[in-house]
């Protein structure tokens, strides 16, 4: 029962403080956008947005938190079939130049 | 063998009673409230893993023809409003913690600054989408929605060299970007509609400290549509901007 009581809940400023992060992530992107770092602004936006969606998923969406590993696992399956998705595409797609 | 079922029978009807006086919100199949929750969230987590898949597949076409057809991309990529763009990111952002808030209220039993947090994101959500709506009419304005009606004249500038572009593979930037945030906007319309809904049953008195499952799950998938935009933004608008 205690540990259910313990989960979830941070201060408001907590909250309040990721949220101020998260908009200066923003910022961030933009910024960095306007910086040329030849082939790295996309790998540079991207490195931000996933920094972003790690701590909104950690903080605010409490994986972190949760009481059940099951959740924690199965938003991993998630992001590991996104992977297969991604990466397998991508190797036909990236490799096609011969024909 | 006739001794256990009938203690059995004495001792269900007294714990279920002893649940009902505790929490009406408990269903019978459920051994305790927090395993119920536990349920519902993982439940909720799974539906959220279908939607990033579903996300997932258009990502994933825009990166194929992204890296296919880079200079259009990045010529469409610079006709779109980085001031709006990033405003809405702000305006999800702050709707993340007004979310967040809002759970938080459920969970210590604060009904009134429960309805008000829902009340702003359902505010916050409706911003989002008028300033898309703003968007979209410009895209009407310059022809720039894919269809019979499509113009593309506009060069790609990469650092001072104007490259022209095939309005062909513009156009294919420009269905990317509105099947991706027309998509992400149908979300968001829904979760306004989820939040109103749970505003009116939250004033209601629908939700306790030992219940507020609904309200968590829908924050759940609100900071999902939130993150879909962090991804977006810097993927639809920010491509070679430092011309």
């Amino acid at each position: 029962m205690s540990e259910h009581e313990e989960h979830t809940t941070h201060s408001q400023g907590f909250y309040i403080a990721i949220g101020v992060g998260l908009l200066i992530g923003t910022a961030t992107t933009v910024g960095a956008a306007f910086v040329n770092l030849g082939p790295f602004n996309p790998v540079v936006a991207l490195l931000i947005a996933t920094i972003k969606a790690i701590v909104v998923v950690l903080f605010f969406m409490h994986v972190k938190d949760a009481s059940e590993k099951l959740a924690g696992a199965v938003v991993l399956s998630g992001f590991f079939f996104l992977a297969i998705l991604i990466s397998l595409s991508l190797a036909d797609y990236l490799t096609r130049s011969w024909r | 063998m006739p001794d256990s079922p009938a203690t059995t029978q004495v001792a269900t009807p007294v714990t279920a009673m002893e649940h009902e006086a505790h929490n009406p919100a408990l269903l019978h199949h459920f051994v305790d409230a927090q395993q119920q929750k536990n349920a519902a969230s993982l439940g909720m987590w799974l539906f959220l893993v279908t939607e990033i898949m579903f996300f997932g597949g258009m990502f994933c076409a825009y990166l194929v023809y992204r890296l296919k057809y880079f200079n259009a991309f990045a010529a469409g990529s610079q006709q779109l409003s980085i001031a709006l763009g990033a405003t809405n990111t702000a305006v999800l952002i702050i709707s993340s913690v007004t979310v967040v808030l809002a759970v938080k209220a459920a969970e210590a039993g604060k009904r009134k600054v429960l309805v008000g947090y829902l009340a702003v994101t359902v505010l916050l959500g409706l911003t989002f989408l008028g300033i898309k709506g703003f968007e979209y009419r410009e895209k009407f304005e310059r022809h720039h929605v894919p269809g019979p009606t499509f113009q593309f004249t506009d060069t790609f500038d990469d650092n001072g060299r104007q490259i022209p572009v095939d309005s062909n593979e513009a156009q294919l930037f420009f269905s990317l970007y509105f099947a991706m945030t027309g998509m992400h906007a149908l979300h968001m319309i829904i979760g306004c509609g989820l939040f109103s809904v749970l505003a009116v049953l939250a004033w209601r008195g629908h939700y306790s400290p030992g219940y507020f499952t609904p309200v968590e799950n829908a924050g759940l998938y609100w900071h999902l549509v939130d993150i879909i935009w962090i991804y977006l933004f810097p993927l639809l608008y920010l491509i070679s901007r430092h011309s």
